[in-house]
């Protein structure tokens, strides 16, 4: 279980999470939307202790991550799959090699079972034809898909993907989607997705937690959200710039 | 009006706020030393890049600047000083000086500039974020290889320097002044003591070290996009070769 209360974080001298408090429970796929810079990406690097907060808890499992030493958040982080906006595979190695450094974190893995992982992975991504060749070679539904094997390879107890479906073609993005359900589905992990589409909130979320400039707007079922007459919750899901709330252009 | 007055405050806040972060960088560094047989191969390879793929260029440099110190000692000498006192003023000023200096300012915008952008696009194209999310310690997997073959490769690059260095010098006395190979060696070793060439390694570690750790940290903290890595890879090189000079006087006033 993921818990998170009364999150703090500036950046420079810009408040980003302002007071954030929300739980996600085994086996829930929680989507987390909100307009581009209110702090969904920040509220996810969190989650895994890439960034630490300036004051609140973000406990994985009971354990308060901000307090943990070192080696203690690589334990915890090994439960933890994340699928970057960019995939952020490594350049410089091919896509086999992407997953089998990962694999090989684990320190647990033979040379052969490293190898089959790695097949299976891609197959689950469809990318086994792919596994020698380099992230340059790969077009962005590709790299978004090798992301997916490489956090999915290491058999994560959750998973949090920022934006996973964002600059793809629509055939890409349904089969984005399917991907999540099925490692949903299949291996019954608990998702945390960042995104702005509110096709993500329609095919896959359990729950759905609107960001707003760093607070929360809403918190509640993808059926609640549809009906809220909350005009910041109007304005997001309408996406209706002409709504007189906020700034207008 | 106040941000005309606050704004040099600010620069030597952040200036110290970036010396804090360095040292802070290097107790990791020292912390990830542990995991060093882990990450034994990434040293290697980083020996290999940092170290042998140097050696064209530091041939290049070191003959060159052995030569034209040659030519400058014929030239100052003329005829009231004895021939083969080049040898001398060769040896001492390559081993002492020439060698670990220019060793060090090539090796910064080869060396120095590749590391600060490798790491800096792998900061900005998330991949650190990456390697920390799969349980990798980043300092320990990226920076660690950099720096000990940084350390460990400078002083083989200046031995190299070093022979190449006197060798380019007594090539060049030989074209200009006629110096025989048996003379300049007599110069050479009239005022040579091993000290001069420890010392000269003394550096070379010394070196080594300042110039990975430095591009390391700009790398490991680059923001921004490709502005930003161009911007860290300046400031890196820049930073770097202010150091070196700094240190080369340091340590002679210290060990001369």
């Amino acid at each position: 279980m993921i818990q998170v209360e009364n999150l703090y974080k500036e950046l420079g001298s810009k408040p980003v999470l302002k007071g954030l408090s929300f739980e996600v429970n085994d086996g829930e796929t929680f989507v987390v939307i909100g307009k581009s810079g209110s702090g969904k990406s920040v509220l996810l690097k969190h989650l895994i202790g890439l960034l630490k907060a300036d004051s609140g808890k973000v406990m994985i499992d009971g354990e308060n991550i901000g307090a943990l030493s070192f080696k203690e958040l690589q334990r915890v982080r090994q439960k933890i799959g994340m699928v970057f906006q960019s995939g952020a595979l490594f350049d410089s190695m091919s896509v086999g090699e992407n997953i089998a450094l990962a694999l090989r974190s684990k320190e647990e893995f033979t040379k052969w079972e490293i190898k089959e992982k790695v097949k299976e992975a891609l197959e689950i991504v469809d990318l086994a034809e792919a596994a020698d060749l380099m992230p340059s070679e790969l077009s962005g539904g590709m790299k978004k898909r090798a992301g997916f094997a490489r956090a999915i390879a290491l058999d994560p107890q959750y998973m949090l993907y920022d934006e996973p479906t964002t600059g793809l073609d629509p055939v890409m993005t349904d089969m984005i989607n399917r991907l999540m359900l099925k490692f949903k589905q299949q291996k019954e992990i608990t998702s945390v997705i960042v995104t702005h589409e509110l096709r993500i909130v329609h095919d896959v979320a359990d729950r759905v937690l609107l960001l707003n400039e760093g607070e929360v707007a809403f918190n509640g079922l993808p059926a609640e959200i549809e009906k809220s007459e909350d005009p910041v919750v109007r304005q997001f899901m309408t996406g209706d710039s002409t709504l007189a709330i906020g700034e207008k252009i | 009006m106040f941000r005309v007055i606050f704004y040099p405050i600010r620069g030597v806040i952040q200036f110290f706020e970036g010396i804090g972060r360095y040292f802070l960088l290097q107790l990791m560094l020292f912390r990830s030393l542990t995991s060093w047989r882990l990450n034994l191969i990434n040293t290697i390879d980083q020996m290999m890049l940092i170290g042998a793929r140097s050696i064209p260029i530091i041939i290049l440099t070191s003959l060159f600047s052995g030569m034209v110190t040659a030519v400058q000692s014929a030239y100052q000498f003329s005829s009231f000083i004895p021939s083969y006192y080049v040898g001398s003023v060769v040896g001492e000023s390559v081993l002492l000086e020439l060698a670990p200096m220019i060793t060090g300012l090539v090796l910064t915008g080869r060396v120095g500039a590749t590391i600060t952008a490798e790491i800096g696009t792998m900061r900005v194209t998330e991949q650190i974020d990456a390697l920390e999310s799969l349980s990798f310690d980043p300092v320990g997997y990226l920076i660690l290889p950099r720096v000990l073959a940084g350390t460990i490769m400078f002083p083989f690059l200046i031995i190299i320097a070093d022979f190449f260095g006197v060798f380019g010098g007594w090539v060049s006395a030989h074209a200009q002044m006629n110096v025989s190979m048996f003379e300049f060696i007599k110069g050479f070793k009239q005022w040579f003591t091993p000290w001069d060439a420890w010392f000269g390694l003394i550096k070379a570690v010394t070196f080594g070290f300042a110039i990975t750790s430095i591009a390391c940290y700009h790398g490991y903290y680059t923001k921004g996009g490709a502005q930003g890595v161009g911007k860290a890879t300046t400031i890196t090189v820049v930073v770097s070769c202010v150091t070196i000079v700094f240190l080369d006087y340091v340590l002679a006033a210290l060990f001369l």
